[in-house]
């Protein structure tokens, strides 16, 4: 396959840019090219600016600091990347007990990732330089989270491939917290994540990406779960000029339970894309998919959702719900649901709401004495908050319940009509 | 207290209430019952507030005010309540949240101080065990996944906390069983004062065994076609609402 005439000059010089890596990966980057809007995962979501930059291959940054970064009321080790190198001075590993290892990410660590379904993770197999290692063996209650912080401080076109690994053991317990956070405007993240749960496992994974609202950012996780896991990931998108996330889960054994939990909250200029596929692939596992988004002045979100029910995989409960709030005439919002069922016995549900307030919602509460603007405030945070709420982790759900709600103020549409 | 003078009004040119006398006074319960499709939830609907109807002609005058001239608002400040025939579920607001804050909206327009979590949260418990209700539904989203009786319950929850001058009960009875219907009636009749009023639509008798009427009124093709004591309620009950439908025609 020839790469789309388009794109091959930006392949070419990305690929110049970057360090020597793995030759392999860079000839299927080569060969698949970025996507066009004529492929249809990408339909909605068009790469072009990110094409146009001028990449470079950014350094590490010895100034780079963890000020105003979230979680950093909450104690435990933490993990800093910046511009996709190992920052060891800004992380903190400390003691931690027995069959809990947290570092960053050495040669050989993690087997080579599954065919690269598209050329973002073919760049990130070929060209990925660090990224977080965190494993918990079997049988190891992990209570403490970890924390992992992205940052990035380089200018238009520094472009960083970070690759992260996350393993819990069976019978084990791990949360992580990852934030992405950066200082100018134009630099481009590229992340791939593998977590994967063994038996048994409980895994909560929250992303926090709130990025330089000129940033492009596409981060995918690949999710794994072995029989009786319980997986969750939320995904706080507040964004960057456009912010991609692949999220595929694999639901390998019986009995798991997977929740994708995700809010995106886009303001002017701004698009966020969630992708996901959800593999159902044994019977008797549940797996909820759970996206709110709230659309200001001309925002565009995207919103992808895929069941796919394999043969055999009966008694599957799959749910899923993507509702938005429009707060202006000219956001736009792209919504595509979609159930493919091979087994016979399941339960599969799927809804997608775009719309204004709802009316009833605000005369039931101006019935009870609040003014219309407190009414639709009321409306828009409960909004926000049915996904902050699903976090289990306390601190880290108060916070980000702080943290979108003062987004949401900022928001021009929230009073409108 | 409450006086609505030939009142009409429709929805999308259809006419739906066709000219509803109606004077309530301090200290007086009312009913009103009817079939369905009388106009009984929009007339409650229209004197809360909603929206979307057009009035074409008649007057409602609270407290001497031109009532249809305030927003939902500031007719709840002004001590007017609905109970929801449906209680709307709002996914993500805290029960708690939501009630302090309408307690304080109201209390902020009559120039009282706003209570601060504690304060609140005494009342509430106070009010709380009146409805018989658990302390857990206080903590969930506002009406989300509750059952209907809890449901049914949390708006009385509502009216004692607000301690409306006029409230109107929209078939606050239906869907309940005896045992919730007689909890909510019985907090209705607790907060039954000789200084305000309330005005109670149903569709069974049955909840007028527990809040007893001064008043029953019948309400046909959105007019009302008889109007008596209590017993009607009875007669209506056993005879259903053909003879009187009958009556007017003749």
């Amino acid at each position: 396959m020839v790469a789309p005439a388009q794109n091959c000059d930006a392949v070419d010089r990305l690929l110049a840019a970057l360090p020597e890596g793995d030759a392999a990966g860079r000839a299927q980057f080569a060969e698949l090219g970025f996507p066009t809007p004529r492929d249809e995962d990408w339909r909605f979501t068009p790469v072009k600016p990110i094409t146009e930059l001028n990449f470079t291959a950014p350094a590490a940054d010895t100034n780079a600091t963890l000020d105003g970064c979230v979680f950093a009321g909450i104690t435990g080790p933490q993990l800093v990347f910046v511009n996709g190198h190992y920052a060891a001075d800004l992380s903190q590993i400390g003691e931690l007990p027995a069959g809990v290892e947290v570092r960053n990410l050495t040669a050989g660590d993690c087997p080579a990732p599954p065919t690269a379904e598209d050329a973002f993770a073919a760049l990130n197999a070929a060209a990925a330089t660090d990224g977080p290692y965190i494993c918990v063996a079997n049988d190891v209650n992990f209570e403490t989270p970890v924390r992992v912080y992205y940052l990035s401080t380089g200018r238009a076109g520094a472009t960083a491939n970070v690759r992260g690994y996350i393993r819990a053991g069976a019978n084990s317990k791990l949360t992580v917290l990852e934030s992405w956070a950066g200082t100018q405007a134009g630099y481009f993240n590229n992340a791939l994540t593998e977590l994967h749960a063994a038996d048994n496992a409980q895994v909560e994974h929250v992303k926090f990406q709130d990025e330089h609202t000129g940033a492009f950012h596409v981060g995918a996780l690949h999710t794994t779960m072995g029989r009786d896991a319980r997986v969750a990931h939320h995904s706080l998108a507040l964004g960057g000029r456009i912010a991609r996330n692949n999220l595929r889960a694999h639901l390998n054994g019986t009995g798991i339970e997977a929740v994708l939990n995700g809010l995106y909250l886009p303001r002017a200029g701004q698009l966020i894309d969630h992708h996901m596929v959800v593999n159902h692939a044994q019977p008797h596992c549940d797996s909820h998919e759970y996206f709110n988004g709230i659309l200001d002045a001309d925002a565009r979100a995207v919103f992808h959702g895929r069941i796919h029910v394999h043969k055999g995989a009966d008694k599957t409960d799959a749910k899923q719900t993507n509702k938005n709030l429009l707060l202006s005439d000219s956001a736009t919002i792209d919504t595509k649901p979609q159930l493919e069922i091979y087994a016979d016995d399941v339960k599969c549900t799927h809804g997608a709401t775009i719309g204004q307030m709802n009316a009833e919602q605000i005369f039931y509460l101006r019935a009870r004495g609040l003014d219309e603007e407190a009414a639709r405030r009321m409306i828009m945070h409960a909004f926000a908050g049915e996904i902050v709420e699903r976090i289990q982790h306390e601190a880290a759900r108060e916070e980000l319940d702080r943290l979108v709600w003062d987004r949401l103020e900022q928001m021009k549409g929230v009073g409108a009509a | 207290m409450l006086e609505i003078k030939n009142l009409q009004a429709g929805v999308e040119g259809k006419m739906i209430l066709n000219g509803i006398d109606l004077s309530i006074n301090a200290g007086e319960v009312h009913a009103i019952m009817g079939p369905n499709g009388s106009g009984k939830s929009t007339l409650a609907q229209l004197l809360a507030g909603r929206e979307g109807y057009e009035i074409s002609a008649g007057s409602v005058s609270y407290k001497g005010q031109d009532l249809l001239d305030l927003g939902p608002e500031e007719r709840v400040r002004e001590g007017f309540f609905l109970a929801f025939q449906y209680p709307v579920e709002i996914p993500g607001v805290n029960t708690t949240y939501f009630l302090r804050a309408a307690v304080n909206a109201l209390r902020e327009h009559r120039g009282e101080p706003e209570l601060n979590a504690v304060d609140f949260l005494k009342l509430m418990r106070e009010k709380i065990q009146l409805l018989e209700l658990d302390e857990s539904l206080l903590k969930r989203s506002v009406n989300e996944g509750f059952s209907g009786g809890e449901k049914k319950r949390a708006e009385i929850l509502q009216m004692a906390l607000l301690d409306p001058t006029f409230a109107v009960l929209d078939e606050t009875d239906s869907g309940l069983d005896i045992d919730a219907l007689k909890v909510v009636a019985g907090g209705v009749n607790h907060l039954k004062r000789a200084d305000n009023a309330q005005l109670v639509i149903t569709h069974y008798q049955r909840l007028l065994d527990y809040i007893v009427p001064d008043y029953v009124h019948v309400l046909v093709d959105g007019r009302i076609v008889k109007s008596g004591p209590k017993e009607l309620a009875l007669e209506l009950e056993e005879r259903g609402y053909d003879w009187i439908i009958e009556e007017q025609a003749a």
